[in-house]
């Protein structure tokens, strides 16, 4: 075991493991947590092949079209939720949703193949960036073994906190926390289409920190500006019903 | 038949993924994406164009929301 290629590699892959269980757990609590962990096992089974057909070919295979288009959809999808979620907040207020309580979701009755897929995009993106960093400190040392093993600790501890995560985040209400995880999708729809685009973020990885205070920050600031919007706008009277804020999508 | 309606599903899926309720939204992203494409090509730093437009966008769809009583 080559412990210094063993301990970059757990703190390199960490970075995207992150990422990764962060994407799950928050489609899981959101809207299914059963099309949250079969997209993630789909996503690990095409992780897995590609890994078995390509193994140290995996160096070459280029990144950044992977991470411009699924930052992109995640971009676009995450908006929506973001959107969806300053409209609802400011409609019901913070509050709603705490614990059993049950609100409108646009969550289908069926399978929820949209949480499905933002689950399997992260899970094959992030995924194939750990690979990739396996393949390269490991064969940069000739200790593909143990890099093999670093992140796959990475992985499991890190999979296992996202999961023991789960208790703490479920008591968000849910309003909040859909404005919240709309926030974090497009924080990293951003970071990955600006990466795919070769576009040089200030603080390198800390962008995804500072790009989520500003989005939150910003969702803040609109949860107030619309609710003052609301009260300038006269109410519908010609359907005889109220109608229901932002509850498109 | 049934081929016809998978078909017909799997593109309004990904019609709803990307564009929603609000269109425009997605065309702001698309035109920031390029956007961001051309500023790098020329050499001129683009990591703000994609925030503004994700801001800009937002506020824009949110207001054309609330004004349409949704």
């Amino acid at each position: 075991m080559n412990a210094t290629v063993f301990v970059s590699t757990f703190l390199a892959a960490s970075i995207e493991v992150v990422e990764m269980v962060a994407i799950v757990v928050a489609v899981g609590v959101t809207r299914s947590w059963r099309a949250a962990l079969l997209g993630a096992g789909a996503g690990l089974l095409l992780l897995a092949i590609l890994i078995a057909a390509l193994g140290v070919a995996l160096k070459g295979v280029p990144l950044k079209p992977l991470r411009l288009v699924v930052g992109a959809l995640l971009l676009t999808f995450g908006a929506q939720w973001l959107r969806k979620g300053i409209l609802l907040v400011s409609r019901d207020g913070w509050t709603t949703g705490i614990g059993e309580e049950r609100v409108d979701e646009d969550v289908p009755l069926g399978f929820d193949w949209q949480g499905f897929v933002l689950s399997f995009k992260g899970v094959s993106l992030e995924g194939l960036e750990v690979a990739v960093i396996v393949v390269a400190f490991g064969a940069a040392a000739d200790a593909i073994g143990s890099a093999a093993i670093g992140a796959a600790a990475s992985v499991l501890l890190i999979g296992v906190l996202g999961l023991a995560s789960y208790r703490l985040v479920a008591r968000i209400p849910r309003r909040a926390l859909q404005l919240l995880v709309g926030a974090m999708l497009v924080t990293f729809g951003t970071f990955w289409a600006g990466e795919g685009l070769s576009v040089d973020w200030p603080g390198d990885e800390l962008a995804l920190v500072w790009l989520a205070t500003l989005y939150v920050v910003a969702a803040l600031i609109l949860v107030r500006a619309v609710s003052r919007w609301r009260r300038r706008v006269p109410p519908r009277l010609e359907t005889g019903r109220p109608a229901p804020a932002g509850a498109a999508r | 038949m049934i081929l016809w309606r998978w078909a017909r599903a799997f593109v309004l899926f990904w019609v709803d993924y990307i564009f929603g309720d609000d269109w425009t939204f997605a065309a702001v992203i698309g035109a920031a994406l390029l956007g961001t494409w051309g500023l790098v090509e020329a050499g001129v730093p683009a990591w703000w164009l994609l925030p503004l437009a994700v801001l800009g966008g937002t506020v824009l769809s949110v207001r054309r929301a609330v004004l349409r009583g949704r």
